[in-house]
Parts: C-alpha cells; structure tokens; sequence
C-alpha cells in the first residue's frame, strides 16, 4: 500500500504537496486563519462589546441602557461596597493560590520524579478523576462535608474537639456558624476545585527537567537536597506560574461556590452576574467585569515574566 | 520483561522520603475524599439534610432518577454540545498548534496570548461578553449560542496538548520522511498525524469533559437550555430528593471513567518513542 503510494510517478496529490512545499507562509496563512478568525470575532469581538458596554450608563428612571459614551459607570464602581468586593475576591484568590501550591507541588514532584508504572497511573488518574467530574456535584460535595449535620463536624465533635472548632469560627475573619458558612470552607472548596490545575502543569515541568541535568549536578557534588533546590524547583517555577495563572483566574471570576458555600459576602463574579441578572444593569456589569480582566492583565504579565507560557 | 522494566526504572527513579510521600497522599486524598461523599449520599435515606452518618441506606434514588424524563434532556443535550464543541476545538486546536510550532511570524506571541485568553481570563467575563454580543447582535439563544462559548474556551486545551507532542517529537523524523521520498500529504498521514494522534485524541477529551462540565459560561449563552451543570444547579436548590443529583453524578462519573483511562495510555508511552528524543 504504502509502497504504491511512494512509487507513484506525480500525481495530483504530488503536485500539490510540491506546491504546499514551496509556499509555506501560504500554507501558514491557511493554518491560522480558522482559528484566529474564530477566536477574533467571536471571542475579541465579545470582549470589545463587553468593553463598549461598560462606557454606557443606564437610565435610573426607565432601566434603559443609554448609548452615549460615558464615565458615569465607572464612576459609580468605585464605591466602597464594591472596593470591598474587589478586594475580598482578591484576597480569596491569592489565599487559595498559595494553598494549592503548597499541596500541589509535594503531589507534583512525587508523581513526576518518584512514582512509577501502576503507582504513576493510579495518581495520574487521581488528579485527573476530579478534573473530570462534574464541578457542580463537586462544589455540592462539599456543602454535604461541611455542613453542621455533616462529616467533619461530627468527627471534630465525636473527637471531643468541639468547642476548639466553634471558637476557630468565632474568630474575626473566619466568622460563620458552621464550617459551610464561614470563608474556611469557601477556601477549602476553592482549593480542591482548582487543585488539579496547579498539579498539572508543575508535574510537567518537572518532568521536562532532562535526567542528564540532575546527574550532572549529583556528580558536581550536590546532595539530593541541594539539587532539588538549585535544579528542580527553578525549573518548576514555570510550571508553578502556569498553575497559578488557572488558580487565580478562576477563582476571580467564580460566582458557583461562594453562593453555595461560605458567608452572603459577595464576591466579583457574584456582583457581575447580579448586575446583569436581576439589576438588569448591562453596562455597571461590564464595567465589573472590566476589574477581573485587568487584575489578570498584570497577572499574565508577571506569569509571561516567569515562563509560565513554555510551560502551559 | 516487565518486572525488569519496572527495575531499571525505579532505580533510575530514586525513592521519595516519607514526608514527600506522606504530602504526596494528602493530595491524593483531599482530591479524591469528597467524591466518595457524593456516592455515599446517592443512597441516603435522608432526602432532605445533609447528615451524617446517614440515618438509612437505599436504593430507590436510582431508579427515580433514571425515571426523571429531565435529566436525561439535560443529558443528551450536554453530550451533543461537548462532542460538537470537542470537534471545532480540536480542527482549530490542531491547525493554531501546527502554525505556531511550525512558523515564526510576526505578532506569535500576540497569537498565542490570543489563543490562552478564553481560559486565562475568568468565566464570568467570557460569558458576560458573549451575553452582551448576543444581546447587541439580537441573536436569540440556542444550542448553537452554548457551542460557540465552550468551543471558544476548549481550543487551547486541544492546542496545548498537540503543540507540546509536536515540541516533542524531533523534525529529523520528518526530514528523514521527506528524505525518503514521501510528500508533505504522505509524511503527514505517515509520520505526523501517528506520532500526533494520542495526544490530539487526548485533547479532544480533556477538552469534551471541559465543555462537559461548564456551567459558568453556560448560564449566559443558554438561554432556556438545560444542560446538564444547569440542571444540576437547579436540583440543588429543591429542598426535597436531593440524593438525585448524588445519583446523576455517580452516572456521569462512571461514564467519564473510561475515557480518562484511555486519555491516560494514549499518551503515557508515546513519550519516549524511538527517535523522537531532541
């Protein structure tokens, strides 16, 4: 079969595959033109009316939007209800950006470097098991585990640790009545949600350090240690970087969890979807929605700074 | 043979200490913990709290959710916008991954930004957006409007896998296919789409679970639709039978099972092919 198709004397096929050869900027232009005209206008042609919308104010008697470009939105954004959100749902993402990288680079590193044959497959397939299923029902696990009837509340108090639990969620920034109230739990949430994303792309990282590299320094000299920490963990910063940019993306834009779990507090994703919902206040949502984008404009530049796009 | 694969690559490996190891199966655990909770509350008694532990053990969730005409609406609705999604992302995915790894031009890293950007920036921001554009652009809600905000947002996950395969695998393969006599057509059917397949394959189904799962985006470009996160958020907030949604997930989960074990041997061996090393 195989020997038919190269004995072949040139055919169509043959001549334009020559054709192809020659022209690659041809071949380039037709390679990216699908996808970028995709992403162009559907995606940058949305944010671009999300952004045009944000310049619109609405009518405060008839709740109709007026189509004149305004300051006026913006203006009222930066209230300090709003400043509070803001700063509340940042405070939330960089809390349960660190975490998931505290626990996922252990996890990372041990799959990457240490795990091997059934074990590598048994671990690989329990980062990605939660990735897959469902991110409701996970978020909905939770609120079972957390709730004052539910599992860890009744092992604190079958533990006899009770009150030690009921004074933690006295406690000024905590406050909340049970575990599923209060913003332990929204955190604890958070981080197994978006746990996954942090693994991943650090395992890879790791993984993408030549062994040649970690000999080479065993040979200079250096104790498993100091490899680890002059070898390993540069190279996984990118990995790391690439993790957080998930981590906190998605934590600043999510309104699931902080509904279902932890106190009424509102976070930004919650404030948008109330704006344009039941507020019907199109343009005061976009220009909500304007403060995740920029936050993650200098994220993504710090990120890039730190090679978390080599390592995506 | 294997046992002594298995050797040679321990060896090569090294062993982890215990407080490696120890954090290494917290993650595990705090991964994987929460989802037996959600089986486990599929077969309460205890339809309308949360308690534990469960007051009795049942079986009838099972057959009132395989009862209810609603989810499976919910079901196949999900099913048909994750695969049509799954498609579009992996033609674009694959074409965007071919250019950039391929060609250096002017403005790539404006591309490749372009091309992260539905997944970097939050949810509710690419939903938001695409509410307003279809609101501006009177476009009415439909299957078509979901499928357009999840292929949007799956491209870069069919993206990320081919181009770090092709990053991977040498271009003296592809030299040498061309040395040989074959043409562009023959050496791409011959060499690049084998060496490439498992990790497009793998792609296509990170990026069906994706779209499988999103509920975030969904909100805004469904309209009336109910997919099935949708339907889920909605059987949250009745105070009565609440283990069907438990149960509706355990379906999903034993559906989604198979194709993660598949994602996994597609393209846990095709790393070290021979050649393929830079």
């Amino acid at each position: 079969m195989t020997q038919t198709d190269l004995a072949r004397p040139r055919s169509l096929s043959n001549s334009l595959s020559t054709f192809l050869y020659q022209r690659p900027r041809f071949v380039m232009t037709l390679l990216l033109v699908p996808p970028l005209l995709w992403l162009g206008i559907i995606y940058l042609g949305s944010l671009f009316t999300l952004l045009a919308q944000s310049f619109f104010s609405i009518d405060d008697f008839t709740a109709q939007t007026i189509y004149e470009p305004t300051l006026a939105t913006y203006a009222r954004l930066f209230t300090a209800t709003n400043l509070n959100i803001i700063f509340r749902t940042l405070a939330m993402a960089s809390v349960v950006t660190i975490i998931s990288g505290i626990i996922a680079f252990p996890l990372a590193y041990y799959i990457a470097r240490f795990a091997s044959g059934r074990m590598k497959a048994l671990f690989y397939v329990a980062v990605m098991l939660p990735l897959w299923s469902n991110y409701l029902v996970r978020v909905y696990a939770w609120k079972l585990i957390l709730a004052k009837e539910g599992a860890i509340h009744w092992s604190i108090n079958s533990l006899g640790l009770g009150p030690v639990l009921d004074w933690i969620l006295t406690l000024p920034v905590v406050e909340g009545s049970s575990l599923s109230t209060s913003y332990i739990g929204t955190t604890l949430t958070f981080v197994y949600i978006w746990l996954p994303f942090m693994v991943l792309p650090i395992q890879a990282a790791i993984e993408r350090v030549p062994r040649s590299l970690l000999e080479a320094s065993s040979d200079l000299g250096a104790r498993p240690n100091e490899t680890f920490r002059k070898v390993i963990f540069p190279l996984a910063i990118p990995g790391i970087a690439a993790g957080s940019i998930f981590t906190f993306s998605l934590t600043l834009g999510d309104y699931i969890i902080p509904q279902l779990i932890g106190s009424s507090r509102p976070f930004i994703g919650q404030a948008v979807y109330q704006f344009q919902g039941t507020a019907g206040d199109i343009p005061m949502a976009a220009a909500f929605a304007m403060v995740p984008i920029v936050i993650m404009a200098v994220y993504l530049a710090i990120a890039k700074r730190m090679g978390a796009f080599d390592a995506l | 043979m294997r046992s002594k694969q298995t050797q040679v690559s321990d060896r090569s490996k090294g062993k982890a200490g215990w407080g490696l190891k120890s954090a290494a199966w917290f993650g595990v655990l705090y991964l994987n913990l929460p989802i037996l909770f959600i089986v486990l509350y599929g077969f309460t008694t205890d339809d309308a709290s949360y308690s534990f532990p469960p007051p009795g053990l049942t079986t009838q969730w099972f057959a009132v959710t395989w009862a209810r005409a609603d989810f499976w609406d919910a079901f196949w609705l999900s099913v048909q916008v994750a695969f049509l999604s799954m498609l579009i992302a992996m033609v674009l995915g694959t074409f965007a991954a071919a250019a950039m790894y391929r060609f250096k031009f002017f403005g790539k890293e404006a591309v490749t930004l372009l091309i992260l950007l539905p997944i970097a920036l939050p949810g509710i921001v690419t939903g938001i957006s695409l509410r307003s554009a279809f609101a501006l652009g009177d476009i009415p809600f439909s299957y078509f409007t979901i499928v357009l905000g999840h292929a949007t947002f799956c491209i870069v996950v069919v993206y990320n896998n081919a181009i770090a395969r092709l990053r991977r695998s040498s271009p003296a393969l592809i030299e040498a296919s061309m040395d040989l006599g074959a043409d562009t057509f023959q050496t791409f059917r011959h060499v690049i789409l084998p060496n490439l397949a498992t990790a497009l394959l793998a792609g296509g189904m990170l990026a069906f679970a994706l779209s499988f799962d999103e509920i975030i985006v969904t909100t805004f470009t469904a309209g009336q639709q109910e997919t099935l996160p949708i339907w889920m958020f909605g059987e949250l907030s009745r105070p009565r039978q609440r283990p069907v949604t438990n149960v509706a997930a355990i379906f999903v989960m034993i559906i989604t099972f198979v194709p993660i074990l598949a994602a996994y041997y597609l393209t846990r061996d095709t790393d070290d092919v021979a050649g393929s090393g830079k």
